[in-house]
Parts: structure tokens; C-alpha cells; sequence
């Protein structure tokens, strides 16, 4: 009756209702004929999960084990692009780097992701810190395992940078071209044990107290900036105005010092231990990847540089 | 033999670290100098035989020509990772559930601990205090530290072994490192944390400690021995002594470099020449300290009015 919508003719109207009713009719009927169909294409889809758009958004590539996926696949990886697609085959025996730069960066993310949880439950103000911590030993759920991974992890990641340190210099890593990364290394490391060390302050213990007191006791004699280092009298160092003044916030340990430690600990050192990390593996690809194990060199063979 | 004594340091948690190193360095050390072993012998080889030279790849395990020489990252390199990232992970939550962190008394500024010693991987700087003043041992020393770690690629002229485990193209830089690391770094934080005891005094391995030992050390200064006692005389005596030290010591290692190690030599720089043998005699004053001061008890070599050394 398509003639009789609209206005109608010749005034011969049809009613309201008479619409209403036909218009509900064609709706139950492409819900009987339409939604199965949907629903039909709908299950094929589904079977095959790797098409649907919110599957392509995120990942952009197939996954079937060809050359090009496997590239693709560490390529398009935020997490994973520090690396190139292919290495050297050689370059992936343990007995050459011992894993150790690995290692150490996978504890830094340990202590990142302990270290934020540690965070809720700990006030670094003297009235404070003691008692969140043994709250945290007693009472919070897994406490106790949580201070413990964070302790363990730092103690194994000053030993990881140590030995990692050891193995480049053993395999002549910091050679040309990777002298700068070196450098950036030893950056790396005095920020890993000025991290322990500002750590072991936090827990408001005699341990950490008495640690940090000796420690920072030794600012005291820097020369020309402690009050009782050579020239630092004659150059108007006293205890309120000497460099362990300025680390301490105060001329002995208390509350400024361990505010000062936490925000070191928490904030200041990681951020500039991440900064020189992302660096770091920047410099490891840009100066041609993992140095080795290399084919060795004869002796004879050495190029005399241009002087 | 108090072994309750040795067992109580060696078993304070945050001990079991380095009692925990202490193997794991051995270990690392006994890889390294296996595969160096294997690489100089192939060197030697090679060397001798200048044919295999132009054909051999190089390296001590097999390699065929049909080989691909480069693999995906994915699955090869990753695989390894997740499975140390796994590893690392199990030994920590073992090591986290067995022993737990220590936690003191409040910190209370009235009531000295002690011994008072730092984490044990700072025992090495404080074990310099004995043998020096904190402006040496807490200043001047980590940061020489630091900047000789920094300077080393650029007074390291030697070509060779670079990306390879080796001893034979590197006899001078090996050995040099390991006694800086090993002898030095190590061993002292290994005095430190078993040794020293209440007092900061020496208690060989399963000796009691004694909170009440006293000991009358009748520490003298070197001007002393030469009965020197103006001030202005010890001032120029010890600048001598140290001045002296080097000099003569310079010296003594400008005749052994240059004899042991000529191809290094030629190719230094003046500049390059000077920063090494800076670095290396203040490396080797250090235990040269350390005996003046054990054998003979021997506290400064140089006084001044403004420091001592
Ligand atoms: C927080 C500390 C550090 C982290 C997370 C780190 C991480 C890494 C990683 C993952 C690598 C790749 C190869 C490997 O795993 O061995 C590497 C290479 C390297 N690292 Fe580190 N590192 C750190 C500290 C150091 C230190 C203390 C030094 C030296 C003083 C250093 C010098 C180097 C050099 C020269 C390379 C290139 C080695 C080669 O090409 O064979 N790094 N680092």
C-alpha cells in the first residue's frame, strides 16, 4: 500500500494507527530475515579473531611465521624495538655477555614496579617511616615478601652491574667505537649504588641511621667545600653551610635528610638512571650492535691509525 | 675457633649477598678465561699458519659455509631473555620468601652502633678509612675511581681483542683491571664485611668479637721515624716522600712498559702516557699505604697544617 503513505490522496487518509501497525510488522519481519544473517556473519567473524578491526588496530601485522612476520614483530613492538629484527648468531651465546646488561635492567624494572607498591604504605617523616614499615612486615597482605623482593633485587642488581661491567672489560667492549658507551656505563653504575644507598636510609633504622651518618660523615672533609676538609675552614665552610649540609638538609641525620633521600630515591636518581638507560641501548645499536664474539685478530694484521 | 661468631657474620642477611658473589664471581672469571684459553690458542694457530688465516672464520666452534650468518631476533634472542627475565625471577622470589630484610631497632641518635658499617658494597671505602683521611677515602678516592673507570677506552691504544675473550693480546689491560677489581675492590670489601669487627679492629675469621678489646697501637708518622719535628720541615718532607714516590715509581714503570709492552708505548700519546701512569701509581700507593700501615704502623707520610696524607 506504498501510494496510500505520506499525505495520503484525495483525502482518503490513512490512519495513524494503520501506519504504526504496518511499520511495526516490516520491523518484526527484517528482525526474523536480518538478524540471523547478522548473526551468521557475525560468528564467522569471530571465528577468526585476527580480523576484527579492534584486533588490527593493535596489532598491525599477521602473525603467520614468515621472515617478514618475525621481523615485524619485534619491529612494531614499542617494548621490543630497542632491538634490530636479525643478530648475528654468534651473538646470542651466554657465555658471551652472561646476560648480565640484560639482567640488570630487568631488576631495575623488578625494583620499579616493588618500589611503587612500597610507596602507598610508606611517610617519609621521622613520626612515620618505622612504623609504616613494620606495618608493612605485619600487617599488610604480602608486606613482608614485597620489602624483601625490593631488598634482594637491589642487592642482585649492584653484583648484575658489577659483573656486567667485568665481562665488557674482559671482551675489550669498551674499544673503539663504544668508548662513550662506557662512559655512559660508569654513569649507570655510580647511579645504581647512589640508589642503594639512598634506599637504605628510608626504613628510619639504627642499620640505615648509623650507615648514613658514616657515609655522609665523609662530606664533611671534602676539600674546599666540608668544614673539616684541607682549605675548607680558610675558605668559610662551616657544619650549616658545607656541602653535607646541602645533602642532609641539616647538619645531622633527621627529618630534612630523610625527605631528602626519599625524593632522591623515588624520583631524582631513577629519572636520570632511566634517561641514561634509554641511552645506553640507543648507543649499544648505534655503535653497531653486540661487540662480539667477534672473529679474533691477529696481531700482524693491525692497521696503524692515522696519527 | 668461635664458628657461631663466623656463621652470625656470614649469615646476616645483608651478608648473604656477597657471600653469594663470592662464588658467582669465581664462576664468571673460570668462563671467561676458558673461552680466552680457547681463543689465543686458535690465535697461535692462525699465526703460524698464514693460509688457515685467510680462510677460517675465526671463531672456536664449527661454521659451514651453507650457514645463515644472522638469525631472527625473534624467536632466537628473545626466548633467552624471557627465560633469564623467569629465572631471575624465581631466584628472587626464593631468596624473598626464605630470608628476610633486615630491620633494626629505631634509628636513635644517642645509641652508636658498632661496628657501624655501611652495605657491603661500599665496605671497601670505608675499609680506606683506616689507611687514609676521609678526604682521601670518602672524596678523592671514588671520584679517581670514577674517572679512571671513564678514562680507560682512551688510554687503551691496543687494537687487538676487541668483541673476544683473550689473555695473550691483552696481558697488560687484564691484568691490570683485575688487580684494580679483584685485588683491590673485592678483597677489600671482603676485609671489611668478615674481618673488622667492634672498633673497626681486625678479628681474624672465627675470632670472638670482643666489645671491650683495646688495642694500644702506637701509630707514628713517617717524619717521626726521621726525627723531623717542624712543621715547615714536615710539610717539605713529605712532599718530597710523595713527590719522590712519583718519580722514582714513574720511572720504574716508564723502564717496564716500554721493555714489556713496546707496541702500547709507541702508540700512546703523551697526553695518553701521562693519564696512564697518574692512575696506575696512585692504584699501586694504595697498598703501599695499606702495608705502611699494617707492618709497620705508620699513620701519615705527609703532614701539613691543611691536610695530612
Ligand atoms: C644500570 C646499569 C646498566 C644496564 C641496565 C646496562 C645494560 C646493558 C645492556 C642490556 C647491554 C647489552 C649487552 C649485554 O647485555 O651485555 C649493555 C651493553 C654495554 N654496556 Fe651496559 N648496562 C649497565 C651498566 C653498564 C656499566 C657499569 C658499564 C661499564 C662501565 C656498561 C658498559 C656497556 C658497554 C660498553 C656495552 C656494549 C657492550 C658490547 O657491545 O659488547 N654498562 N648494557
Amino acid at each position: 500500500m506504498p501510494e496510500e503513505n505520506g499525505n495520503g490522496k484525495n483525502g482518503n487518509r490513512v490512519g495513524l494507527l494503520e501506519r504504526v501497525k504496518a511499520g511495526v510488522k516490516e520491523d518484526v519481519h527484517s528482525l526474523k530475515t536480518d538478524m540471523p544473517a547478522k548473526a551468521k556473519e557475525q560468528i564467522d567473524l569471530l571465528k577468526d579473531p585476527t580480523k576484527t578491526q579492534v584486533y588490527t588496530s593493535i596489532f598491525r601485522h599477521k602473525h603467520d611465521d614468515t621472515p617478514r612476520n618475525r621481523a615485524l614483530g619485534v619491529l612494531s613492538n614499542v617494548f621490543l624495538h630497542l632491538h634490530p629484527a636479525k643478530i648475528n648468531r654468534d651473538a646470542v651465546r651466554y657465555s658471551y655477555t652472561w646476560g648480565m646488561g640484560g639482567i640488570t635492567f630487568y631488576l631495575f624494572i623488578v625494583l620499579t614496579l616493588t618500589g611503587v607498591l612500597l610507596m602507598f604504605y610508606y611517610h617519609p617523616s621521622k613520626v612515620q617511616a618505622f612504623r609504616d614499615v613494620l606495618y608493612l612486615e605485619h600487617d599488610v597482605p604480602f608486606g613482608k615478601l614485597l620489602r624483601n623482593m625490593h631488598r634482594w633485587a637491589a642487592h642482585l642488581m649492584v653484583i648484575a652491574v658489577w659483573l656486567h661491567m667485568f665481562r665488557v672489560f674482559l671482551t675489550g667492549s669498551y674499544k673503539k667505537p663504544r668508548e662513550f658507551n662506557w662512559n655512559i656505563g660508569v654513569l649507570l653504575l655510580v647511579f645504581t649504588l647512589l640508589l642503594s644507598f639512598t634506599g637504605y636510609l628510608l626504613p628510619d633504622d639504627q642499620l640505615g641511621f648509623w650507615a648514613v651518618t658514616v657515609g655522609t660523615n665523609m662530606a664533611r672533609a671534602t676539600p674546599g667545600l666540608g668544614h673539616e676538609g684541607p682549605f675548607g675552614k680558610q675558605l668559610g665552610m662551616t657544619p650549616y653551610n658545607d656541602v653535607r649540609f646541602g645533602l642532609l638538609g641539616g647538619s645531622i641525620v633527621d627529618a630534612n635528610a630523610l625527605l631528602r633521600s626519599y625524593i632522591w630515591h623515588c624520583i631524582g636518581i631513577p629519572i636520570v638512571a632511566s634517561v641514561l638507560m634509554i641511552v645506553h641501548f640507543w648507543r649499544v645499536r648505534k655503535d653497531g650492535g653486540i661487540s662480539g664474539p667477534a672473529p679474533v685478530m691477529l696481531a700482524s694484521e693491525v692497521k696503524e691509525p692515522r696519527k | 675457633m668461635d664458628w657461631r661468631q663466623l656463621w652470625d657474620i656470614a649469615s646476616a642477611p645483608d651478608n648473604v649477598p656477597i657471600v653469594g658473589m663470592i662464588p658467582l664471581l669465581a664462576f664468571f672469571i673460570y668462563l671467561a678465561w676458558k673461552q680466552a684459553r680457547a681463543n689465543d690458542r686458535l690465535i697461535g694457530e692462525l699465526e703460524t699458519n698464514p693460509a688457515m688465516a685467510k680462510t677460517h672464520h675465526r671463531k672456536t666452534w664449527p661454521f659451514r659455509p651453507g650457514w645463515q650468518k644472522e638469525v631472527h631476533v625473534w624467536p632466537f634472542l628473545l626466548r633467552i631473555e624471557f627465560l633469564a627475565a623467569i629465572i631471575v625471577t624465581i631466584i628472587l622470589m626464593v631468596w624473598s620468601i626464605t630470608l628476610y630484610a633486615p630491620l633494626e631497632e629505631p634509628s636513635n641518635p644517642n645509641l652508636t652502633m658498632n661496628p657501624a658499617k655501611a652495605p657491603w658494597y661500599f665496605l671497601g671505602l670505608q675499609e680506606m678509612l683506616v689507611y687514609f683521611d676521609p678526604w682521601i677515602a670518602g672524596v678523592v678516592m671514588p671520584t679517581l675511581i670514577i674517572i679512571g673507570l671513564m678514562v680507560i677506552p682512551y688510554i687503551d691504544t691496543n687494537p687487538l681483542g676487541g668483541g673476544y675473550y683473550t689473555w695473550k693480546q691483552r696481558k697488560f689491560s687484564i691484568g691490570t683491571f683485575l688487580f684494580g677489581f679483584i685485588v683491590l675492590w673485592v678483597s677489600m670489601i671482603i676485609i671489611g664485611t668478615f674481618i673488622r669487627g667492634p672498633g673497626w679492629q681486625w678479628f681474624w675469621p672465627g675470632q670472638t668479637w670482643d666489645h671491650n678489646r683495646l688495642i694500644y697501637e702506637v701509630n707514628r708518622d713517617l717524619p717521626d721515624i726521621f726525627g723531623i719535628t717542624s712543621n715547615l720541615a714536615k710539610g717539605i718532607f713529605g712532599a718530597i716522600v710523595v713527590g719522590g714516590y712519583f718519580a722514582i715509581g714513574g720511572f720504574v714503570l716508564h723502564a717496564l712498559f716500554r721493555r714489556y709492552n713496546p707496541n702500547d708505548y709507541r702508540r700512546m700519546s703523551l697526553l695518553q702516557y701521562s693519564i696512564m701512569q697518574f692512575f696506575l701509581l696512585t692504584m699501586v700507593a694504595l697498598p703501599i699505604k695499606m702495608l705502611l700501615r699494617l707492618m709497620f704502623h705508620i699513620k701519615y707520610v705527609w703532614i701539613t697544617p691543611w691536610f695530612n696524607v
